[in-house]
């Protein structure tokens, strides 16, 4: 097992390098560099003045010893201007250039700054993360138990009117982009206008104009049902399709098996065989299942953070790629696949755990 | 003219789609007074959800044909009518020429444009780039992941490799790294065309040459046919007014100008390549799974002993057995496909921001949700039952094809 966990660490630590390096070339493509010049210094620079704002800032060098500037394994780049002054990658404001490290990278824990948020990344990404972790959070709290229920009711008699109506239910959430039901929600929850809310209101039920808010912005700081619900279903939903559908195969599978049928022929209660004996086994899919899930999710919640503005990562993964921040995209990514591969092998060493039958060969 | 009622603007609607009725009514009643003699295909009559998902897919397809050919539009999807702005559905006309469809039947977006006309056209973008891409997908999937589960080793393990690592990064900060007008100057997604679309060529050749390689009198020329007009045509997508690249710093010349057969606008490559680029990884995993559970079985062993090369092998022994999981994972990929082409629109990456695309729309029509919900509820419905009718059409070939 410790061999196993150090090969997977080895293939997440060369997929992070390749994929930066990756993420570091595109962002770094001359057209990308005029357009960061041209942002934070003067729209209307001419091209020489770009080519000296970008020498002044050490983006002329070649793409390759950047990379290892920003890896932390070559040295940071030293600028002496005309009146002697040096500044460099790592030498900070004010700071004298002879007490400065020769190298300032993620492998000396420095990941850069924010050129969107003039803030540092490794602050950014914090922040973020934890607003984006609450968001997700709720997301499992509603998701996952609501489609262990779905898929378990479902594949507990295949065929039947309740696995019918379940299944075609977990079918349309799957076919209903996060973008598509959130709109939808908003028009029909959350508008003062429109939908539901007008006629609650006139019957009294609710106090506020609408059900629910379209954006979820005070929920950063302060989370209630009537701010955070909306973007926790429209997540929760997408996903929660999938998991059923795996949870109903599982099930159903583990209904034909020989060992449920001698439970009933013994006579067994048909909610004992369903919880006693039938669950355990069904479930061991579905834990996969949702492990792998949570890569997808974070894709939804960037559409979800945009559409109801809620600032979390993201919003900021959105933000820095269209400014080309360049080094928070790439700490960006890196979380990205960390979590991605974490997932993964999380995945893998649950299944070894859940399943006896691997666990004992 | 006055104002339409609810019942009018309905009837009014299906009354625009009545060519699509009649296709629709014309296929499924020769379809179904055909269908012991279509295979898959016919048995998929024999379950109702299979249906309505087709029935579902081929409504948009029909609407995004037709449409193009003027028979259900009402308005020009770019026209502006003055006064029309955010106007709710039904809304007519003031001071228009006689020719003039009298009404918005879906009322006006927030540039005072047609809504069902825009979503009629939405309907276009998708049904061109869909399919196709994902076909695309699906060749680069085939043609990388049979060689990796029937042999195995190093090989597989770098082509899992690279496959896991586009997999890893989120789609979307691909999409905005490719995407970006900055990135398309530089020719890039070009480069990937380039790449990318040399899969069913390399495909259509090893397929071609394993099966009649004993025959190289009948080999030969079939080979320099087809191979001739694919390359054509490959060569016809990538260039772009006799260049692969043009940009200010160099230039890559391609097919020359007067052999273009015809020319893909910029946005619609770069939108293409990117969506078959975030497909293959997963179609390859499909792919390679299959190869792998398939190349233990008899009659693999058989062909083995017999001494057929591997490539007949992989492409005629176990990609045939493997269709049925690959055609319903097509039908499900297509909707996929569908989604992150809306997921593209909706953060304004590719398309032209005029564009009548669904995704666009929806995003234009957020804006203004709380007051005005008719501009961005048809994009979403729209797309919603084309991926749902996708997903049942997936759902229906399953269990028709689990039968035999």
């Amino acid at each position: 097992m410790g061999m196993f966990i150090l090969k997977r660490s080895g293939v997440m630590i060369l997929t992070a390098l390749a994929l930066t390096v990756a993420v570091f070339f595109l962002t770094n493509l001359q057209p990308n560099l005029e357009k960061i010049a041209k942002f934070e210094g003067n729209a209307r620079m001419t091209d020489d003045e770009v080519t000296s704002w970008l020498a002044k800032r050490g983006y002329a060098q070649p793409m390759m010893k950047r990379y290892g500037e920003w890896l932390g394994v070559s040295k940071g780049w030293t600028y002496t201007d005309d009146a002697g002054k040096v500044s460099g990658r790592c030498i900070a404001h004010g700071q004298p250039a002879e007490e400065a490290p020769a190298r300032c990278g993620i492998l000396q824990g420095d990941w850069g700054s924010s050129s969107v948020f003039k803030a540092d990344v490794t602050d950014i990404v914090a922040k973020r993360l934890a607003l984006t972790g609450k968001l997700m959070f709720w997301v499992m709290v509603l998701m996952i138990p609501s489609a262990l229920v779905v898929g378990v009711l479902a594949g507990m008699k295949e065929g039947s009117k309740t696995d019918r109506t379940l299944s075609s239910f977990s079918i349309l959430t799957t076919a209903t982009p996060e973008y598509v039901s959130g709109v939808i929600f908003i028009a029909l929850l959350a508008s003062s206008k429109n939908g539901l809310s007008p006629l609650l209101y006139e019957w009294g039920l609710i106090e506020g104009k609408s059900l629910f808010k379209g954006t979820a912005t005070s929920a950063m700081e302060n989370a209630n049902f009537n701010n955070f619900f909306l973007p926790v279903l429209t997540i929760a939903l997408y996903g929660m399709g999938y998991i059923a559908r795996m949870t109903r195969a599982s099930m159903a599978e583990v209904m034909t098996a020989q060992y449920i049928r001698t439970a009933r022929l013994k006579g067994v209660k048909f909610s004992d065989i369903v919880l006693k004996h039938a669950l355990r086994n069904a479930l061991i899919a579905p834990f996969t299942v949702i492990m792998l899930q949570i890569p997808w999710l974070l894709n939804g919640v960037v559409i979800v953070e945009t559409l109801f503005n809620y600032k979390g990562f993201g919003w900021s993964l959105v933000q820095a790629a269209s400014n080309n921040d360049i080094e928070l995209l790439l700490g960006i990514s890196v979380v990205s696949v960390v979590v991605v591969l974490a997932t993964q092998l999380i995945s893998d060493i649950g299944y070894v755990y859940l399943n006896p039958r691997i666990r004992i060969s | 003219m006055e104002p339409l009622g609810t019942f009018e603007i309905i009837g009014r609607i299906l009354y625009q789609f009545t060519s699509v009725w009649l296709a629709l009514v014309i296929l499924f009643a020769a379809s179904i007074a055909f269908k012991r003699r279509l295979g898959l295909y016919g048995k998929l009559f024999d379950s109702p959800i299979g249906m309505i998902g087709f029935a579902l897919v081929m409504f948009w397809i029909f609407t995004g044909v037709f449409g193009q050919m003027d028979l259900i539009v009402t308005h020009d999807s770019l026209t502006q009518i003055s006064g029309m702005k955010n106007k709710v559905p039904g809304t007519a006309l003031r001071g228009v020429g006689e020719d003039v469809y009298p009404w918005y039947l879906m009322g006006g977006d927030n540039l005072a444009r047609d809504v069902f006309s825009r979503m009629v056209e939405g309907a276009w973008v998708v049904v061109q780039i869909a399919p196709l891409a994902t076909l695309f997908a699906f060749m680069v999937g085939i043609t990388l992941g049979l060689p990796a589960g029937y042999f195995g080793g190093r090989l597989d393990t770098g082509i899992s490799f690279l496959a896991n690592l586009i997999l890893a990064f989120p789609v979307i900060l691909l999409f905005y790294l490719l995407v970006t007008p900055e990135i398309v100057a530089t020719g890039v997604p070009n480069f990937m065309a380039t790449v990318l679309f040399i899969f069913p060529i390399v495909f259509t050749g090893v397929l071609i040459n394993s099966r009649y390689h004993t025959q190289p009198g009948f080999r030969t020329p079939l080979m320099i046919g087809v191979l001739g007009v694919m390359f054509w045509i490959y060569l016809s997508m990538i260039s772009t007014n006799g260049y692969l690249v043009n940009n200010e710093d160099f230039a890559i010349p391609a097919l020359p100008k007067i052999l273009d057969l015809f020319d893909v606008s910029g946005g619609i490559l770069v939108v293409f390549v990117s969506v078959v680029f975030v497909n293959s990884p997963t179609v390859f995993r499909i792919v390679r799974g299959l190869a792998m559970d398939i190349k233990t079985r008899d009659y693999v062993a058989a062909a083995q002993t017999r001494g057929e090369g591997a490539w007949y092998i992989m492409l005629w022994e176990i990609l045939p057995n493997a269709r049925g999981p690959l055609i319903v994972d097509f039908c499900l990929r297509i909707g996929y496909t569908t989604i992150l082409l809306g997921t593209l629109g909706f953060f304004g990456l590719g398309l032209p921001p005029e564009s009548p695309d669904w995704g666009s729309t929806i995003n234009e029509g957020r804006r203004l949700l709380s007051i005005y919900l008719h501009p961005a509820l048809p994009p979403a419905l729209a797309l919603l039952s084309l991926v749902l009718g996708l997903n049942l059409l997936a759902d229906g070939l399953r269990e028709e094809s689990l039968k035999d």
